[in-house]
């Protein structure tokens, strides 16, 4: 069977218009939000929770779930937070729909924030964007004066503050934890979990964090119902999703399809690799998962599927890169963005992405050898489990992945006393000449 | 030299509206501090007192602050960021060869300013547009798709006076004070400028239309929970 795609989120996203208000109301928009507004917040989170929808920020906890642990009739004030941070390397996909279809995120906000009874939502955008700020800022000025916010929304009696929140640029900050503390005005640090966000989070409140995505999944899900969401991708990975590829692919972009498609059938769809080349590894969801090969183009892109296969599913950033390319440099990089990112609070993850880059970058000028391969795999072995949040997880990936595939390369650097590559071979332009 | 009171008085306004966006007025530091780099091109310590005295927070907390972001100055730059990013994706697409040209043509390594105070250039970390690699940030709006050649004329128009035309941005390109506005949460107008969608973001729409591929309609309409009973 040829694969097909299923555009849901990126549906409208080829109108000139898709941004405006009338644009998107044209296209159905605001139509869920009524619908919502008329149903009991909890047939809501049950909807979300039948539909299967698992957190498309990366680590794919199923949504429903989330909403559902807010504890109720507590007299605290709530809080839905939108993580926009879209900072993890490959990834590439909230920016793109937040500056086409911003109100299919507003939409959503709202939705979610009624059923876990908020008060004030938050979208946390990355500053580093400063069109896709200006288009998230305009949908919510016009949500307001349509009366999708404020007071008495849709005559509903619900009333909902929503603000948008420039960072001000620091990948930690897409950590959720880390999120809600530069959301209170400090350096954005992390917090120990338990308790998690849905009983501590911002001002020590129950809070909901969600990917950008999976809140715009939601007024389809409304729309049209938590088993037709169900219906699409595999048994435990549910839905659709937006599959972004870059790199050495002949039509780099944004594919949405439904949970479980193929590198294969993606590349297919993309037009394969550039022309001349073959493929050499991948990221299936960004930096922070394990590198794939050519011997995973058959992984069913789903949440387990990729687990098992060794790596995650994460934000389904393919990255593709081809013969041309060196491991060792693509690692070397990685591993300085998140030494560079590393925000200090624990000693395995700043210490052991300070050594790594000293490792890699003899390894990359052939003064490494055998034994700083072991020593990287040490350092890993270390952090592995004893770091104090995910980023420091996601920085052992690429060192272990890289050098389980392709550990000869490494040596190879050694016995030639540098790098065997052409950098220019890898470039977009270089490759014509 | 603290802030004259008409300048004062300007950012006492402004300030106030940002404190009101928020629940607590601590959350309103990230902006505030945006709200003086737009103010002075940086965050001065008169700036980052400022803030500190706006919030009720010591000088030495706000500078802790403002040196954990990377969006923020502590001293004076150009009035055009050129970010180049070499995050791996877009270094291994021609990012490295990218920034080394600019360098080179510019006379300035990363992090400094051309002599006219026209350019800063720097090097950025992977700024979501993998897929139109390798990409160049301008004040934080998207140059896609860049090479050598095109960001040497793209940062000779910018020295020149030119204000040469983002990719998926605005018509008008800010400089870096009135972009730090803006990211403040003061709008310029321009949010209705540029494409709602550049060509790769469309590449898996386009071969749907192309192939008449849509997402299934729902089975049973009129069905509020979808729970098919
Ligand atoms: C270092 C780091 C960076 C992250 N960056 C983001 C991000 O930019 N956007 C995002 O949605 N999730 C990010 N996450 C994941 C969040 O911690 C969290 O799982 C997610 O926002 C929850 O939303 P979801 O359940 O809808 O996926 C990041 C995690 C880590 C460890
Ligand atoms: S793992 Fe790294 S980023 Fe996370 S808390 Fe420790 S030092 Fe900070
Ligand atoms: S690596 Fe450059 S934009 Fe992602």
């Amino acid at each position: 069977m040829t694969a097909t795609l299923t555009p849901v989120l990126t549906a409208h996203w080829d109108d000139p218009d898709a941004f405006r208000l009338d644009a998107y109301r044209r296209a159905g928009g605001y139509q869920a939000l009524a619908k919502a507004l008329a149903t009991p917040p909890d047939d809501i989170i049950a909807m979300v929770k039948e539909s299967g929808l698992r957190g498309r920020g990366g680590a794919g906890f199923p949504t429903g779930v989330k909403w559902g642990f807010i504890p109720q009739g507590d007299g605290k004030p709530h809080y839905l937070v939108v993580n926009a941070d879209e900072s993890e390397p490959g990834t590439c996909k909230d920016i793109p729909l937040m500056l086409a279809t911003p109100h299919l995120l507003v939409e959503g906000a709202v939705i979610a924030a009624y059923a876990i009874r908020a008060e004030h939502a938050f979208i946390y955008v990355r500053g580093e964007v400063l069109h896709v700020v200006r288009r998230v800022q305009q949908a919510v000025a016009e949500a307001y004066q349509a009366g999708y916010l404020g007071r008495d929304i849709l005559g509903s009696g619900y009333d909902l503050e929503l603000t948008v929140h420039a960072g001000a640029g620091a990948y930690e900050c897409g950590e959720e934890t880390a999120l809600l503390t530069s959301l209170e005005g400090y350096r954005g640090l992390p917090r120990l979990k338990p308790p998690f966000p849905a009983v501590a989070g911002l001002y020590a409140c129950p809070t909901v964090v969600n990917n950008v995505e999976s809140i715009a999944s939601v007024p389809s899900i409304v729309a049209n119902g938590g088993r037709w969401f169900a219906g699409l991708g595999t048994e435990k990975s549910k839905g659709y999703g937006i599959f972004s590829l870059s790199g050495h692919v002949t039509k780099p972009g944004q594919y949405e399809a439904p949970l479980g498609i193929t590198l294969r059938e993606l590349l297919d769809l993309a037009g394969g690799v550039r022309a001349g080349h073959r493929l050499k590894f991948w990221t299936p969801g960004g930096s922070s998962t394990p590198i794939f090969t050519d011997e995973h183009l058959d992984v069913p892109m789903d949440f387990e599927s990729t687990a098992a296969a060794g790596s995650m599913l994460g934000t389904r950033a393919l990255q593709i890169f081809d013969e041309t390319t060196c491991v060792v440099r693509a690692v070397l990089r990685w591993n300085q963005f998140y030494e560079h990112e590393s925000c200090g609070k624990c000693t395995p993850c700043r210490e052991g992405t300070f050594w790594m880059t000293l490792l890699l970058d003899g390894l990359e000028r052939g003064e490494g050898n055998e034994e700083d391969l072991e020593k990287l795999l040490d350092i890993c072995d270390n952090m592995n489990g004893r770091v104090f949040c995910p980023l420091g997880d996601g920085a052992i990936s690429p060192v272990v992945s890289s050098i389980k595939y392709f550990r000869d390369e490494f040596l190879e650097h050694h016995k030639r006393g540098g790098c065997p590559f052409d950098p220019a071979a890898a470039t977009l332009f270089g490759d014509a000449q | 030299m603290p802030f004259s009171d008409e300048v004062r008085a300007r950012l006492d306004a402004d300030a106030d509206q940002i404190i009101s966006r928020y629940p607590r007025s601590r959350s309103a530091l990230l902006s505030l501090l945006h709200l003086v780099q737009a103010e002075e091109g940086y965050v001065s310590k008169d700036g980052a007192a400022y803030c500190a005295d706006r919030l009720g927070l010591s000088e030495t907390e706000v500078a802790g602050v403002v040196s954990y972001y990377s969006m923020y100055r502590r001293r004076p730059g150009g009035d055009y960021n050129v970010g180049v990013c070499t995050n791996t994706l877009c270094a291994i697409m021609g990012g490295d060869q990218i920034l080394a040209s600019l360098s080179e043509h510019l006379g300035v390594g990363p992090d400094e300013t051309t002599p006219d105070g026209m350019v800063t250039l720097q090097h950025v970390e992977c700024n979501a547009a993998c897929d139109y690699a390798p990409v160049v940030m301008v004040n934080w709006e998207f140059y896609d798709n860049m090479t050598p050649d095109s960001a040497r004329g793209l940062v000779d128009e910018l020295r020149a006076g030119e204000k040469p035309v983002p990719s998926r941005g605005p018509a008008r390109l800010c400089t870096w004070r009135e972009a730090a506005r803006v990211l403040a949460g003061f709008p310029d107008g321009q949010a209705g400028d540029g494409p709602a969608a550049g060509p790769a973001t469309l590449a898996g729409l386009m071969l749907a239309r192309e192939n008449g591929w849509t997402a299934p309609e729902p089975a049973a309409k009129g069905d509020p929970a979808g729970s098919g009973q």
